[in-house]
């Protein structure tokens, strides 16, 4: 079963307003991710978390400034079902560890950054990079991924920074070394421009799941039209 | 009124358990009172009770006996509907091999176990764990709580440990990942579920509205 997960990022509109639409519209996860809460220093809102889950009855994961345990357990309690960790994880390895063992892997979710390093006609390379993409790190996207599932994460929310925004399709080469290395499920993310983007995503780069924004955010397809296109390509889907 | 108890042990997301019911109360206009609480009069005086559960089975173990937990659902399953949900329900089997063994409350017989890393599908592709998504559940009986929810809908699943209940047991429903699970167990009062219904958009908030209206055994 694969789903199809939205993620609200930019200026779309009310948060709440679109994740219930999308849930009525059959949305199977709902990604709500305040990626300026890092480098901003500000926290994702509570109020907002609350108001999605009162009024959306599908997973919600909460990403953005989640930097310590009580973060989490402030999200989990506002109505999320998992929180997405990134520049914290990186910071302190560690806290993806503690945080699975005191909530539950289940609810823990790494997201990992990766941008292609390697230069053309090298052997394909990809390093982590934090803050929206702006930092590097200098770790390497496939160790990292392994390392964080070791240590608990539930599910791994894989963007290429390189395809972010791009609408040219997911890093496809990327997302089948990643998904290929952890047992646990990846999401993929980043570049979706077009359906044949979301089937190629699950069966050439192996995902778990897709997410996209900016095709259903902008009403150039549906959410039923995707999920149609990927059971349509043998894809088994919630419709 | 229609009193409905959350239990809270301190486990997380009892929000959305509140909140999904809160909102079937009020399409289905039905006068809902919801406590999400520990307190044992509160949930004495409820008319139904919901289970919850999240996290790591030693942790919400202790904290269930901590807090009284244990001795109140025994109570309340005597009296009145319980829906376990999730965690919930592991915690009511004998025993679960979670966190390298922990004792749970014995309510129903079988234990719970681990997915296990050899997982595959039919065309032997590997599963991942956790089982995390949308999943079918065959209802195995006629129970209420299934009451206009087609046989086979898709419920939202996030574990990685699986009931294995005992044959002496009532299975309410079967779902497959690699292998067959009780999905939802039935037992007098009680009503077990594995998946999250409060996540499971129309299916769930159907199972909510059914265990709303549903009397229970007595």
């Amino acid at each position: 079963m694969k789903g199809v997960k939205f993620v609200d990022i930019r200026d779309a509109g009310d948060p709440v307003e679109i994740a219930r639409r999308y849930s009525d519209a059959g949305a199977d996860e709902i990604t709500f991710l305040d990626i300026t809460a890092s480098s901003e220093g500000r926290e994702t809102t509570v109020q907002t978390v609350e108001a999605i889950a009162g009024q959306v009855f599908i997973p919600l994961t909460v990403g953005g400034g989640i930097r310590c345990l009580e973060d989490i357990h402030t999200m989990l309690n506002a109505g999320a079902d998992k929180v997405s960790i990134n520049t914290a994880a990186v910071r302190d390895p560690d806290f993806v560890r503690r945080a699975a063992e005191r909530f539950g892997s289940q609810c823990i979710v790494v997201a990992v950054d990766a941008k292609k390093v390697s230069e053309e006609g090298e052997p394909d390379h990809w390093q982590i990079f934090t803050h929206g993409g702006r930092n590097p790190t200098g770790i390497d996207a496939i160790e990292w991924a392994k390392r964080m599932v070791r240590y608990g994460a539930g599910e791994i929310l894989l963007t290429s920074m390189d395809r972010d925004g791009t609408r040219i399709g997911f890093d496809l080469a990327l997302n089948k070394a990643v998904s290929d290395a952890v047992t646990v499920p990846v999401i993929a993310s980043g570049g979706v421009g077009n359906l044949q983007h979301l089937v190629d995503g699950v069966l050439e780069g192996h995902a778990d799941a897709v997410l996209a924004a900016s095709i259903f955010h902008f009403g150039q397809y549906s959410i039923q039209e995707a999920k149609r296109y990927m059971a349509d390509h043998g894809i088994t889907m919630r419709l | 009124m229609n009193k409905i108890a959350v239990i809270d042990y301190g486990m997380g997301n009892l929000h959305s358990v509140a909140k999904s019911v809160e909102h079937v109360g009020q399409t289905e206009d039905l006068d809902l009172r919801i406590d999400v609480t520990s307190d044992p009069k509160i949930i004495a005086n409820a008319d139904r009770v919901i289970f919850p559960g999240v996290g790591a089975i030693r942790d919400c173990m202790s904290e269930i006996r901590r807090l009284g937990i244990d001795d109140i659902v025994a109570d309340v399953i005597e009296r009145k509907p319980l829906l376990a949900i999730c965690v919930g329900f592991q915690a009511l089997m004998d025993f679960s091999e979670e966190n390298e063994g922990v004792d749970c409350l014995g309510i129903a017989k079988g234990s719970v176990k681990y997915f296990g890393g050899k997982l595959c599908d039919e065309s032997g592709h590997a599963l991942k764990v956790p089982h995390m998504g949308w999943n079918c559940v065959e209802q195995a009986t006629d129970h209420p709580l299934w009451d206009g929810i087609p046989d086979n809908s898709r419920f939202y699943f996030v574990h990685s440990y699986y009931v294995a209940a005992d044959s002496s047991e009532t299975l309410a429903g079967v779902t497959n990942y690699g292998l067959n699970f009780a999905s939802a167990l039935e037992k007098g009062n009680i009503f077990a579920v594995q998946f999250h219904p409060e996540k499971s958009h129309i299916a769930g908030l159907a199972l909510l509205k059914n265990f709303l209206l549903w009397e229970g055994v007595q």
